[in-house]
């Protein structure tokens, strides 16, 4: 797998985030004991996205980005890992994890304007999901930083409803050469 | 064997080895109170629920055990969040039930119905809202366990009534794997790497401290500090919440550190080359300002909760384990510094030249408050329990009080609980019957929790309690003497509303009083022969006393004031 040049700053982004990627109990309140702690010691989410695990009901995977400027990142792991319901976390920089977010967006359009909506699905790799004669929906399952190219594109409508799901990333598998 | 919910909680209660609840019973919890007549537990009946953790609290710090309070659900639970916020900031083990509404009722403001363990989840180690009778003893192992391991703190389980009503088939875990505790791992190996560079920082050292903390005494570490202190030398303060953890006697040691520590230990520490922190956490009454706390010493922490590492202050070396371990490895690997000679010299000449001091009595009062505190210990029996409220009452116990052994220290350290003095103390000495417990209080502490001495007298738990009333809030008062241009806000009480004497003996406690000199040794003598009822002594004292030394709030350490009586030119 080749992996993906790291593309620098995202924009839309805190300027030092990082990616935990935690694996909890699901249990009820799991995810109130997470936002609570981060509420509590001042740590900023930037965004966070659940669901169960690796088809084991037993667990979900928190992906959390994290402004790593509000607090030093080893007080944010070392506050998380103390929560009993977390069972690992890793932490993953931007370099060395694969990072995918999934833009929704909703216009109103007319036939002035129909043509050059469907020009920025087509430029930025979205797909029209739902069209009809006043409105075009459009999905983007991507790199943060297309979905941030996106919306900046759609900037340029009006009426836009617009909807990201906050990242999800794995490691990078890095190859390794055997003896 | 068929249970219901109610006798399955006191049955795990019973496995977990408890030997009393302190508790006040309620509808929630209502179903679990009727086993507890079949029970061989005792049950303590607290007058409000905040005693009840209070209590518990005090029983736990003076038997290294976890303490057990059980109350009912909406303000019985709400009544007791104080003693679970203070345990979780000074990390004592505590195991706390709430009864709460009927499953199918939650969520719908039902009578005495609230989401405790929300309101609990930031002051917990964790808690449980059971949903089954069968999760009943997994729930109530799993506990105790996290209560007591690791860094120990509170443990709430909030019980539902239809939960308890229900029946299940009795069982009990067998095994920490049966506590399904996936992300719980309290066991730290030592790290061999991180002894070594500790080793090596500490044999280059010539000027270390052994900065003490609780975390010395929850690893019951204290005879591992002692062999270690001894074979390196190094000086030895002990934090307020370790207090006993290493003998006030020793030679070694230098007291408490921090904005009312002993001269010696402030400025051992602010001169050091090297702070060995032992379970302690760096806390704002200790440190001061951060920037200018023992600005050229090297760091070696030792905590078993990686969360408090380069917190407040970078440490070179990070020790993740508990203090036992740590010292063993330490010793093993003959950690040991330069020949301490000077460092000690200098450490004597401070010590000299600033002692602990207060000023002379006067035979007709008001007393001084230090030399109550000091006539107390003096007439008292060897491994007394001393408890104390929070302010200047707790300061001078601390400083005066000479402490000699774990578990003789009962106070509240992080929180700063008023009112924790006479419930700590009643829980010191239901956990040890053989031991006399003091409990050293002011009179504005007192009055918060004073109900608490008619469960005291009402269950036989003979304590006293020593109020030194100086009419006042006393450290609110000496910060506004002293900060706020003698501008008193809010601060007096009055020496006599109420009549401490009259309460007491309402409360069917002896109630005795001294204004002067006499009259003290008096009454501590009466007291001291009072073994059956509960004793409060209402001791006169002068409102003008202040506690020294001081380092201001977020002062630095080098600011450091000393008590009036040593200020000499150059201070």
């Amino acid at each position: 797998m080749t992996p993906e040049p790291f593309l620098g700053v995202i924009e839309r982004t805190p300027v030092r985030h990082h990616i935990l990627s935690v694996l909890v109990e699901n249990k009820a309140g799991v995810l109130a004991r997470i936002a609570g702690l981060f509420a509590r010691r001042g740590f900023n989410i930037y965004s966070l996205a659940v669901a169960p695990s690796e088809g084991n009901a037993r667990f979900s995977r928190v992906t959390i980005v994290v402004d790593a400027e509000s607090a030093p990142l080893e007080q944010i792991v070392g506050q998380l890992d103390k929560l009993v319901n977390v069972v690992t976390i890793k932490d993953l920089a931007p370099r060395d994890a694969i990072e995918r977010e999934l833009l929704l967006a909703t216009m109103s359009v007319d036939n002035s304007n129909r043509a050059q909506v469907l020009d920025v699905a087509a430029n930025t790799g979205a797909s029209i999901v739902d069209v009809n004669a006043a409105s075009v929906t459009m999905m983007l399952a991507g790199t943060p930083s297309a979905c941030d190219q996106l919306e900046k594109d759609l900037e340029l409508f009006v009426g836009v409803e617009l909807q990201r799901t906050g990242r999800v990333a794995l490691p990078r598998l890095v190859q390794t050469a055997t003896a | 064997m068929q249970l219901t919910g109610a006798q399955a909680l006191i049955k795990s209660l019973e496995q977990e080895g408890v030997d009393t609840i302190f508790g006040l019973p309620g509808g929630a919890i209502l179903p679990v109170y009727d086993p507890i007549l079949d029970s061989s537990i005792r049950h303590i009946l607290v007058r409000h629920e905040q005693g009840a953790g209070h209590m518990a609290e005090g029983y736990a710090l003076a038997t290294g055990k976890a303490g057990v309070a059980m109350v009912t659900s909406g303000p019985g639970a709400t009544n007791i969040v104080t003693p679970i916020a203070n345990a979780h900031m000074d990390s004592t083990p505590l195991v706390i039930i709430t009864g709460q509404v009927a499953t199918a009722s939650i969520g719908s403001d039902a009578f005495q119905e609230c989401d405790i363990t929300g309101i609990t989840m930031g002051i917990t180690k964790h808690n449980f809202l059971i949903q089954s009778a069968h999760e009943i003893p997994r729930a109530v192992a799993a506990a105790f366990y996290l209560a007591t391991s690791g860094r120990p703190g509170p443990v709430l389980i909030d019980l539902p009534k239809d939960v308890s009503q229900s029946t299940m088939e009795w069982w009990y875990p067998e095994s920490i794997e049966e506590l399904d505790l996936p992300g719980y791992h309290p066991e730290v190996a030592v790290d061999e790497r991180a002894v070594a560079r500790a080793v090596e920082i500490i044999c280059r050292s010539e000027r270390p401290v052994l900065y003490v903390g609780g975390g010395t005494l929850k690893s019951r570490a204290h005879q591992d500090l002692l062999a270690f202190a001894e074979r390196t030398k190094m000086p030895v303060v002990t934090t307020l919440m370790a207090r006993g953890a290493f003998p006030d006697s020793h030679e070694q040691h230098l007291g408490m550190p921090g904005m009312h520590g002993m001269y010696s230990a402030v400025a051992a520490i602010q001169k050091s080359d090297l702070l060995i922190s032992l379970g302690a956490r760096f806390d704002d009454r200790v440190t001061g300002q951060v920037s200018t706390f023992a600005a050229n010493a090297k760091i070696i922490h030792v905590d078993i909760d990686k969360a408090e590492f380069n917190k407040v202050r970078r440490a070179d070396v990070s020790l993740q384990t508990n203090v036992a371990s740590a010292l063993q490895a330490l010793d093993a690997a003959n950690a040991t510094p330069q020949n301490l000679d000077v460092w000690w010299k200098e450490i004597r000449t401070w010590q000299e030249r600033y002692p602990l001091v207060y000023d002379e009595p006067t035979t007709e009062g008001p007393l001084r408050p230090q030399h109550v505190i000091e006539a107390i210990a003096k007439k008292a029996a060897p491994g007394t329990i001393v408890s104390a409220g929070v302010g200047q009452h707790q300061m001078w116990a601390s400083q005066f009080w000479e402490f000699e052994e774990p578990g003789t220290w009962v106070n509240s350290g992080g929180a700063g609980t008023m009112g924790f003095g006479v419930p700590a103390a009643i829980g010191a000495k239901v956990g040890r019957p053989d031991r006399t417990v003091w409990c050293i209080d002011g009179d504005g502490c007192f009055q918060m929790t004073a109900q608490e001495l008619v469960t005291a007298r009402a269950e036989g738990i003979p304590i006293k309690v020593a109020i030194l009333n100086n009419a006042y809030l006393g450290m609110v008062r000496q910060w506004q003497e002293m900060f706020y241009e003698e501008r008193y806000s809010e601060v007096y009480l009055s020496a006599d509303l109420p009549d401490y004497v009259k309460w007491a003996e309402a409360m069917g406690c002896v109630g005795l009083r001294a204004t002067n000199l006499q009259e003290m040794h008096d009454v501590i003598d009466q007291a001291n022969l009072i073994n059956d009822v509960p004793v409060v002594i209402d001791f006169r004292t002068d409102s003008s006393e202040k506690v020294f030394p001081m380092v201001a709030a977020g002062a630095s350490n080098d600011d450091i004031m000393v008590h009036p009586l040593l200020r000499g030119e150059d201070q």
